[in-house]
């Protein structure tokens, strides 16, 4: 300490200056960022818990619980799927057009949610693509399940294959060439050799993956139709209940979505201390993630 | 030169290219046939409509505002969570996530029940004369919450590295404070700075969620452009949703394009540096 003494502090490190920028942004945060948070369980309980309870028992709101939870367990596991085959592809291999095919499974990150769900109606809607052609074979995507499931993978796109592309891409291919040289067929060489050093990364993906599925508002809006107790999802279900002036109601479904939110970022956090997410800044393009390769 | 000994790449690729046009290409893709099919002079009048500008200029207004305020208070965020230490740190850095984690619609009615007239902070704002709630500066506070952890997460890692040798270097040479942090650190931690507000910019440009419950949704003041296109669409007035919806997307791949450009060059920056 004594011969650190002699140097001036660093700059902005001045007691009276920390303090007070300190003290200036914790109020902001308290009143930004931590407020939203506590005034969503102060409205949910603000009429008891036996309104609470009555809130999260309605048969709607439960349905709307399933039917999230439902498109989460399609839509993650498909989008977990693609974003590994996504990275192995980019960072195991050279081929043409790598860096165009990274910016389009970015796309999602800048595009509007209102545009994606509009997209996806001009596609499978009456007056869309394919439209009629299903209505003629009674296939309903829209207004229904596998609508809400292709949108909520749209806005979702990016989540798991950017935070295992930096990753993969920082470990290199020598691991998983030893492991083929050795005589291991491919599956066993990504299950015993790239799968154990990149769990955690992937891991982190499908949490955040998750919690935008889950809470996906704007794209699922368009799509689903907004059928009480049939195609409102959670987030849907809770704008309902807050324009019907059910406000115990909406903050009490809020509230079951805030925990997710806080568990997200619990996990966030552990997931960070093994490692994870340390790759990825946030993008709206993979642009930096992949280095250009020399050859 | 490249050796493929690694299996898997037609498996994986397949599947990604699949997925891709499926999910991202086909429907984008359909947008823009859907608008295209519109004709010039249909298209013209419908995205250069009165209400159609009016909800442009408060979109554009408002994300601007709240960017500008995320900066400031994004940089402050980002500058204490880096240079200092003080007990809950930890904590403030893992709240920053918040705005990604909480979904739109939760964060859209917490942020109402705050600002509204009898809210928490809209009571006390209504004595001094400033309604939030149902004007823009709703939708600013809105899109400042949704964007502020782009503006935190792209300067703090850059703010990690900056290396105190060169802080030390001006202070020897005599160099005030505020000199040292206007011509060395703040040179340094630009083109973070500038690629984090592109971001934070975007995102709100495209903001629905958080939004429509506090903006109170009144054609020509406080209609953003993405409500203008869901209600265009709730009218079953499909051309002018498409139209609409594509200039939102137009603007989403000019601002991919600004933000890709300041990424890189932030990235030489950081890699010479």
């Amino acid at each position: 300490m004594a011969s650190k003494n002699r140097k001036p502090p660093r700059v902005g490190d001045q007691p009276g200056f920390r303090r007070a920028l300190i003290a200036a942004v914790l109020v902001v945060t308290a009143i930004f960022i931590v407020a939203p948070l506590v005034v969503i369980g102060v409205q949910a309980f603000s009429q008891g818990w036996a309104v609470y309870a009555t809130a999260i028992a309605d048969p709607d709101t439960l349905h709307a619980i399933l039917l999230t939870v439902t498109t989460a367990l399609i839509a993650v596991p498909i989008n977990t799927a693609f974003g590994v085959a996504a990275a192995w592809a980019i960072t195991k291999f050279d081929f043409w057009g790598r860096r165009f095919l990274l910016v389009v499974i970015e796309i999602p990150f800048s595009i509007s949610p209102i545009v994606a769900g509009v997209a996806y109606l001009f596609v499978y809607g009456l007056q869309g693509l394919f439209g009629p052609a299903l209505q003629s074979a009674d296939i309903k995507i829209l207004f229904a399940l596998p609508g809400i499931v292709l949108a909520s993978m749209f806005v979702t796109a990016p989540f798991v294959a950017r935070e295992l592309i930096p990753l993969m891409q920082a470990q290199g291919r020598d691991l998983e060439e030893a492991a083929t040289s050795l005589g291991a067929s491919g599956w066993r060489t990504f299950f015993s050799v790239t799968l154990p050093n990149i769990r955690w990364a992937l891991l982190y993906g499908v949490v955040l993956c998750n919690a935008r599925v889950m809470g996906e508002f704007g794209a699922v809006s368009v799509v689903s139709g907004n059928i009480r107790g049939q195609t409102n999802t959670l987030p849907l279900h809770i704008e309902l209940l807050y324009h019907d002036y059910q406000t115990a109601g909406a903050f009490a479904a809020a509230s079951i979505l805030a925990v997710l939110a806080v568990v997200t970022l619990v996990a966030k956090v552990l997931l960070e201390r093994r490692g994870a997410g340390r790759g990825g800044r946030p993008t709206l393009a993979a642009n930096q993630t992949v280095p250009e390769t020399t050859t | 030169m490249a050796r493929r000994v690694l299996p898997g790449l037609p498996l994986a690729l397949g599947i990604t290219l699949v997925y891709v046009s499926i999910i991202v290409v086909l429907p984008l893709s359909a947008l823009v046939y859907k608008a295209a099919s519109l004709g010039f002079e249909d298209y013209w009048r419908i995205v250069s409509s009165g209400r159609a500008l009016a909800s442009y200029r408060v979109t554009a207004l408002s994300a601007l505002a709240a960017t500008a305020f995320n900066l400031v208070f994004g940089f402050a965020l980002a500058w204490v969570l880096v240079r200092y230490r003080f007990p809950g740190r930890r904590f403030i850095d893992a709240l920053v996530d918040l705005p990604f984690a909480l979904p739109t619609a939760v964060a859209g009615i917490a942020l109402t029940a705050l600002f509204a007239p009898n809210g928490w902070f809209g009571s006390i704002l209504g004595e001094a004369g400033i309604t939030v709630a149902y004007t823009p500066l709703g939708i600013m506070i809105a899109m400042a919450f949704t964007s502020l952890p782009f503006i935190v997460r792209t300067i703090q890692p850059v703010l990690e590295d900056l290396d105190p040798a060169l802080e030390e270097a001006a202070q020897s040479l005599g160099g005030s404070d505020a000199s040292i942090f206007a011509r060395v650190i703040l040179p340094l931690l630009t083109p973070a700075i500038l690629a984090g507000v592109s971001l934070a910019f975007a995102r709100s440009l495209g903001e629905f969620g958080a939004i429509i419950f506090i903006a109170g949704n009144q054609p020509f003041s406080t209609e953003i452009t993405a409500l203008l296109a869901f209600i265009r669409l709730e009218e079953y007035d499909y051309q002018a949703a498409a139209a609409i919806a594509s200039v939102l997307l137009i603007t989403a791949f000019l601002m991919l394009a600004v933000t890709n450009i300041l990424q890189a060059r932030a990235l030489r920056y950081t890699a010479r540096g």
